[in-house]
């Protein structure tokens, strides 16, 4: 009986360090962010700047030497700055908690051709890794389903949230496929060469998927007596409602690639991952083909290419005009997407330009997502979906929040993480 | 002498007389015979060695041997004389590394998911992968269809062995002599002793699965051979008696690649032995270092094809490396020869023997010399199996020898007979003439044109009536020459011989309608071929392009010297107490930190404007897996005989990518498979060196312990082996630091005990002489790592990983041990689900200390934006969240008396960065390593372009070949590799 009232007792404390950290209302009463560093997310920066917002959303940007009146709460952010809240495109939050617990996974449907598989309904709002995102200023994602050659249909999500309804922002905005590639490793067990060499099934693979689409088509014009799950999925693609996201690496891949989603009508097209793409970047922007680059910190794929190869993409395709984000897809992508921040953070020391680094991961990310309409900048109108950090957010040591806003809600910037550091640190500090 | 004891009892009366049928060996078959051998060859030039060479010379052999050779030879009345008029007398070759006649056995396979640990013969080696005792005789079988190969290729013996396993048993040297029996071409049976890097085929026993592991076994096995050698064991081992049976034959290393070749050779040395090598054809790319292992060599002459690089996109993708591999490689010869390196040659790795003659003429081609060729296919490989009586025609030698129309090295010259054991192999027809040459066809009185072309029996010709090439059949046979005509109007027949030496011939027709004419054919005196001729030796000079080091793209054509550089007015952050020093100049000098100040000067110094710029130690990564063959020896739970010293990887492009990121030093370390894992190597990023030139001179000795899920093999699915939880981890560190104990004890009180590589190394331990580095994640593990410590009296130096470390960092500041952790990794599995980012900052407050590792090849390249996390993760200070990359780093490595801070003294190991250090907008200018700029910004963007430019010759180089009939292979690309703690690589077999 002791034992439990003192168990109790520290719980609340302590605070609820077990528990996930509980979504913020509805914005009650206005807020007013004074003297700030405001990075709109279009590019464009104001210094000592005023933003207020009220009701979910954005009432006032400009100049903190405007004489207007300061609505609600005053922050005093004189030395901070401000920026839209940062986006993840291609990300895999919520869908799998810890990577090598199959349990805990839910990326990846069995089955090729799987269009109607929709990542919204796995999406754990209460995942501890979606909520690791907020102090580094990821207050949105696109989740997106993994494998297969047409992996599923993908959700934006804001990321404080009760369950995948109240947090879905844009549902099944996008299909994702995996385009195949031109090379195959050598069959080590039948006594081949493991290295990459061209793969002759490649034409063939590439077929597969036009064809696969061309008949989804032909369905959807049709009577569809008996209905086909999977086509009815891609009827957005072809009604400019939904955009076609295509995984793929390389020059020649992306190009046929393109030329295919083109002969099959579909207009909306978003290359992701992208490796080679700055090298047809005309053809990109001729095509109104957009861009989310995988994660710089990666290493460059040949031994001869530059050590900053992965670096410098993002500039030569923002200046011939391409919009460009940036996704996470790969190894530990769930716990890294925290660091988009900091990918931005290293385009711009290779070359881009910093608020055009900043507009990756916001502004460019939400017109490729489709939700540029109400978020993505700091513009009066969209939802005050924002944060004020201590520093240069894309870098390492000034990337240090203060305060976040999703939709107008000040959100808890505690996680499990910073729960285990308070009760460790004082346990020390105690002793 | 012991040549004589050893042989077999067959053999052994062999020497007692020589004769095609055994002497003393009754026969049934009609009445007893002996035929008359003495046959004396005259008139040929005679390669006695291939330095003495006779002209108009005789050679008198019988019974199988030379018995004269000279001018002046006197020719007894009963030999048969053979006249080599023009004609060339070689030894025939030998070739020292073969499987002639010897099939390699099946492979083990079993449908059992169980891993198989232990040994599966008994009375033999722990390992089966120690094969000494194998006996190539019993698997012999004379090959005829090989031998042909051999024989026309101009081979006479071969050293044949069982080409399976780690040590492979003896060999067995065999005369390639089809005419005879095995009781007297098997020369000797145990010519040599065979070992390599690869496992047994027929054991699925899993140790060793990486090649430090082999070198590992390698050592352990020379150690028990010893012990047992003194009787000190108990137990009956066939192994080790035949290995110490054959300790004193020429040992033979086969080997697969240059690095491997270093290693055989490092172990050899270990214990006295001198392996003879054998190669792989890539050791111009360090000859220098080739030369001083002063190992003999027996090399492939095996090259590799063009890539077809037609298909631009797909040309870009093929490695530099690669590509000048298909360059550098036909001038190995040239260079190894020219480096004074002793070698014989082998026609081993080849597909066809056929190629060995075009292979060798093309390295010929390439500036090897003809007389090193002779000499590394006849007295070379001779005189390592320390065998007088082949590779020459000295008198009482084997009578091998081959009769051709020229020179051997030479494509048009022709191979006639290829004399084995003093018996004729006939490899082109001698008697045959050669036709070859244009020629008028009259018959029914039309002229055609008859070209004919190719060797004895094979010459075959082509015939055109005007321009029109007719179709037509035509043989030479017993002196017959015979063509048919196949015209529109039918069957022209004809049959006839050579008159006058060949130039004219003639005989009998018979025309369409079966008419008897008469045809003739007469030799045309062409003017036209002297012009070809000409043409030809005009060929495109050979472009060998220079070798880089390492030789790939972004290596040193020169290695940075060691220069005097003051780095002027820059912001200095020492990692001292000093802090921040800003506008202040730092002097590197001999290597070393020489001083630091403001307004230094210093004569003839190489001046570096630091303004506005930042100067820092360069970054220590304790925790890496970059620059290595290998990582986890997982094939047992404890590997402490396994060090990563020995599998150091010069040739990796991490290397230099983590110069571009400011990283000079880095312990590489053993993967984490097992509890007890492998010693570390403490390297500096000297790129372009040697492996043993990286690592540090009087390194501290590391090794790799680990802790939780991997060693428990959590994530395999038929993980059988011992430990298999928490628990068993402690016990197996009880158990093993138990048995070291009574080891040492054993050891230290002088009395004899059996070498084991993997106590001494717990021993050492013990003995406070090495220090641990130990994976682990879990607070319950960490802390009972720290108290079987305790109570085995050594201590934990570092715990890596550690990211429940601030959970029981009282206790580790208690303990004395470091951390070193990552900046933020967590979720990937179920152990670092409280793993946090303040892990850090929480240690570092409570007085432990900290380093920021990798153990990502791609994070090691920028551990200065990681360090900068602690900032925004605990709020650690600037400085001591830089120092969590440089003396942190280095005080856990026990480096921190040479690098890790800017102090005077210390190690000029420097970097220069554009920006504060940690912003995410720096870069790194230059890295500078005991004073030798081995990263500069500029020099990279001038690799850049010379990569390209490279690539664009070779590119067209391989075009010409293509264009020019050469054969080309489909472009590869060769993947990065990714070394992680928990990569398991497997050993090949």
């Amino acid at each position: 009986m002791k034992k439990t009232i003192y168990s109790l007792l520290f719980f609340f404390l302590v605070g609820n360090i077990l528990a996930q950290q509980t979504p913020a209302d509805k914005q009650k009463t206005p807020f007013s962010i004074e003297g700030a560093t405001a990075h709109l997310g279009n590019g464009e920066i104001i210094e000592n700047a005023l933003i207020m917002f009220n009701e979910g959303k954005i009432t006032f940007v400009g100049s903190a030497m405007t004489k207007i009146a300061r609505m609600g709460t005053v922050i005093n952010a004189k030395g901070k700055h401000i920026y839209p809240g940062f986006i993840a495109a291609n990300a895999t939050l919520g869908l799998v908690e810890i990577d090598a617990v199959k349990a805990s996974d839910d990326e990846d449907e069995i089955g090729a051709m799987n269009p109607h598989i929709r990542s919204i309904i796995a999406y754990n709002a209460e995942s501890k890794v979606v909520e690791s995102m907020r102090p580094n200023g990821v207050l949105m994602a696109q989740i997106t389903p993994r494998g297969g050659v047409i992996s599923g249909t993908s959700s934006v999500v804001q990321l404080d949230a009760w369950n995948w309804e109240d947090a879905a922002i844009k549902t099944d905005g996008g299909i994702h496929i995996n385009w195949p590639g031109s090379f195959t490793r050598g069959r080590w067990w039948l006594g081949e060469d493991p290295a990459l060499k061209p793969d002759t099934k490649y034409g063939s693979r590439a077929e597969q998927v036009k064809t696969y689409f061309e008949n989804a088509k032909l369905y959807l014009s049709g009577k569809k007596e008996k209905t086909h799950l999977p086509y009815e999925a891609t009827a957005g693609l072809f009604d400019g409602s939904k955009r076609l996201y295509i995984h793929i690496n390389g020059q020649k891949e992306i190009t046929d690639a393109i030329h295919t989603a083109k002969e099959l009508g579909i207009n909306k097209i978003t290359i992701v991952r992208a490796e080679g793409a700055d090298k047809i970047a005309d053809f990109l922007v001729k095509n109104n083909v957009s861009v989310i680059l995988n994660r710089p910190h990666r290493n460059p794929n040949s031994e001869d290419d530059a050590y900053d190869s992965t670096y410098t993409i993002a500039k030569t395709l923002t200046e011939k005009g391409v919009i460009v984000s940036i996704g996470m897809e790969g190894q530990m992508e769930r716990m890294n997407t925290r660091n988009i921040p900091f990918y931005a953070g290293t385009f711009a020391a290779h070359g881009l330009a910093k608020e055009e680094a900043v507009k990756l991961i916001t502004l460019n990310a939400a017109k490729i997502l489709g939700i540029d309409n109400f978020t993505g900048s700091l513009e009066v109108g969209k939802d005050a979906t924002l944060f004020i950090s201590e520093g240069d957010a894309l870098e390492m040591r000034g990337n240090r929040l203060t305060e976040a806003f999703i939709q107008g809600r000040k959100i808890s910037l505690e996680t499990h993480q910073t729960n285990l550091w308070k009760r460790y640190a004082n346990k020390y500090k105690s002793k | 002498m012991y040549y004589m004891k050893k042989l077999l009892f067959l053999l052994f009366f062999l020497s007692l007389s020589f004769s095609y049928a055994q002497d003393y060996f009754p026969t049934d078959a009609g009445v007893k015979t002996t035929e008359n051998t003495l046959t004396a060859f005259t008139n040929a030039k005679i390669y006695v060695t291939s330095k003495k060479i006779l002209k108009k010379a005789t050679l008198l052999i019988e019974n199988g041997k030379v018995i004269a050779i000279g001018k002046s030879v006197k020719i007894p009345k009963n030999a048969k004389t053979i006249n080599l008029e023009g004609k060339t007398i070689y030894p025939s070759f030998v070739d020292i590394y073969s499987n002639f006649g010897i099939k390699k056995p099946n492979r083990k396979t079993s449908n059992s998911r169980r891993t198989q640990y232990e040994a599966s013969r008994e009375g033999y080696y722990w390992n089966d992968h120690i094969r000494s005792d194998v006996n190539p005789l019993k698997a012999f079988s004379f090959d005829s269809k090989q031998a042909k190969e051999l024989i026309n290729a101009g081979f006479g013996v071969v050293n044949t062995h069982m080409e399976d396993g780690i040590i492979r048993g003896n060999g067995l040297l065999v005369a390639l002599n089809p005419n005879s029996s095995d009781a007297y071409r098997i020369l000797d049976t145990k010519s040599a002793q065979y070992l390599s890097f690869s496992k047994s085929v027929t054991s699925l026993q899993v140790y060793p699965g990486s090649i430090m592991g082999a070198m590992a076994l390698l050592r352990q096995t020379y150690n028990d051979a010893s012990w047992y050698a003194n009787g000190n064991m108990k137990n009956k081992d066939l192994a080790l008696e035949a290995l110490n049976a054959n300790k004193n034959l020429v040992q033979i290393f086969k080997t697969s690649n240059l690095l491997d070749a270093f290693r055989a050779d490092k172990v050899g040395d270990e214990f006295g032995i001198q392996y003879t090598i054998v190669g792989s054809g890539d050791e111009y790319e360090r000859v220098a270092d080739i030369k001083s292992t002063n190992a003999n060599f027996i090399i492939p002459v095996n090259f590799s094809n063009a890539y077809d690089v037609s298909n631009p996109l797909l040309a870009q993708q093929i490695s530099l490396r690669d590509m000048r591999k298909w360059n550098q490689e036909p001038s190995n010869l040239k260079v190894l020869a020219e480096n004074g390196v002793n070698f014989a040659l082998t026609t081993n790795t080849l597909k066809s023997v056929k190629t060995f003659h075009k292979n060798l003429q093309k390295a010929i081609k390439y500036g090897f010399s003809k007389e090193k060729a002779l000499a590394a296919l006849t007295a070379i490989p001779a005189n390592i199996l320390g065998n007088t009586k082949i590779g020459n025609l000295n008198e009482g030698s084997y009578a091998n020898f081959i009769i051709t129309s020229g020179d051997i090295f030479d494509a048009k010259t022709t191979l006639y007979e290829n004399w084995v054991q003093g018996s004729k192999n006939m490899v082109n027809d001698m008697s045959v003439k050669d036709l070859s040459g244009n020629y008028m066809l009259s018959v029914n009185n039309k002229t055609y044109d008859l070209t004919i072309s190719g060797k004895g029996a094979k010459q075959t010709a082509v015939i055109k009536l005007g321009d029109k090439k007719i179709k037509s059949k035509f043989s030479f046979i017993d002196d017959w020459i015979s063509i048919t005509l196949n015209e529109d109007s039918g069957y022209t027949r004809m049959m006839g011989q050579t008159i006058n030496a060949a130039n004219v011939m003639q005989g009998t027709a018979f025309d369409t309608l079966g008419n008897e004419t008469s045809w003739s054919a007469a030799k045309k005196v062409k003017k036209q071929d002297k012009k070809k001729k000409n043409k030809k030796e005009k060929e495109e000079p050979i472009v060998v392009l220079p070798v880089s080091y390492p030789n790939l793209g972004f290596g040193n054509y020169e290695l940075p010297k060691t220069e005097t550089i003051l780095i002027k007015n820059a912001t200095v952050w020492t990692s001292e107490d000093a802090g921040i020093l800003e506008n202040t100049d730092v002097l590197l000098k001999d290597g070393k930190i020489e001083k630091i100040g403001k307004n230094l000067k210093a004569r003839g110094a190489n001046i570096i404007d630091g303004t506005n710029k930042h100067l820092t130690a360069g970054i220590v990564d304790e925790h890496s897996h970059i620059a290595t063959s290998a990582v986890n020896e997982w094939a047992q739970n404890s590997t402490a005989e396994v060090t990563i010293e020995d599998v150091v990887d010069p040739n990796d492009i991490n290397i230099y990518r983590n110069l571009s990121g400011g990283t000079t030093t880095a312990q590489i370390l053993h993967g984490s498979a097992n509890p007890i894992g492998g010693r570390s190597a403490i390297i500096k990023l000297k790129w372009g060196e040697n492996a043993d030139n990286m690592i540090y001179d009087n390194s501290p000795k590391f090794i790799k312990f680990a802790l939780g899920e991997n060693v428990k093999q959590s994530r395999s699915p038929n993980g059988t082996r011992f430990p298999q939880t928490r628990m068993g981890v402690e016990q197996l560190f009880v158990d093993y630091f138990t048995r070291a104990k009574e080891y040492d004890a054993l050891k230290k009180n002088g009395k004899p005990y059996r070498k084991d590589d993997e106590m001494e190394t717990l021993a050492e331990i013990l003995n406070g002489e090495r220090h641990i580095s130990c994976h682990s994640y879990v607070q319950s593990e960490i802390n009972m790592l720290m108290k079987v410590a305790d109570r085995m009296g050594f201590k934990v130096n570092t715990f890596t990983h550690i990211l429940e470390g601030y959970k029981v960092a009282d206790k580790m500041k208690e303990h004395g041990v470091g951390g070193s952790t990552f900046s933020d990794w967590w979720a990937y599995k179920y152990e670092v689900n409280d793993a946090i980012p303040y892990n850090a900052a929480i240690m570092h407050n409570a007085g432990v200390t900290v380093a920021i590792n990798s153990d990502d090849r791609e994070m090691s390249r920028r551990l200065n934006q990681e360090a900068a996390k602690t900032i925004k993760y605990g709020g650690m200070s600037e400085l001591d969240a830089w120092k969590t990359v440089t003396i942190n780093p280095a005080k856990l490595l026990h480096i921190d008396d040479r690098v890790g801070s800017i102090k005077e003294g210390k190690n000029a190991d420097v970097v220069l960065w554009s920006h504060h250090p940690m912003s995410i907008y720096t870069k790194a200018e230059k890295t500078i390593i005991d004073g030798r700029i081995f990263f500069d910004r500029a020099k990279d963007k001038e690799k850049r372009l010379a990569i390209q430019k490279e690539k664009s010759t070779l590119i067209n180089m391989m075009l010409n070949e293509k264009m020019n009939g050469g054969k080309t292979k489909p472009p590869m690309i060769r993947e990065d590799r990714n070394f992680e703690c928990d990569t398991l690589e497997e050993l090949k077999n």
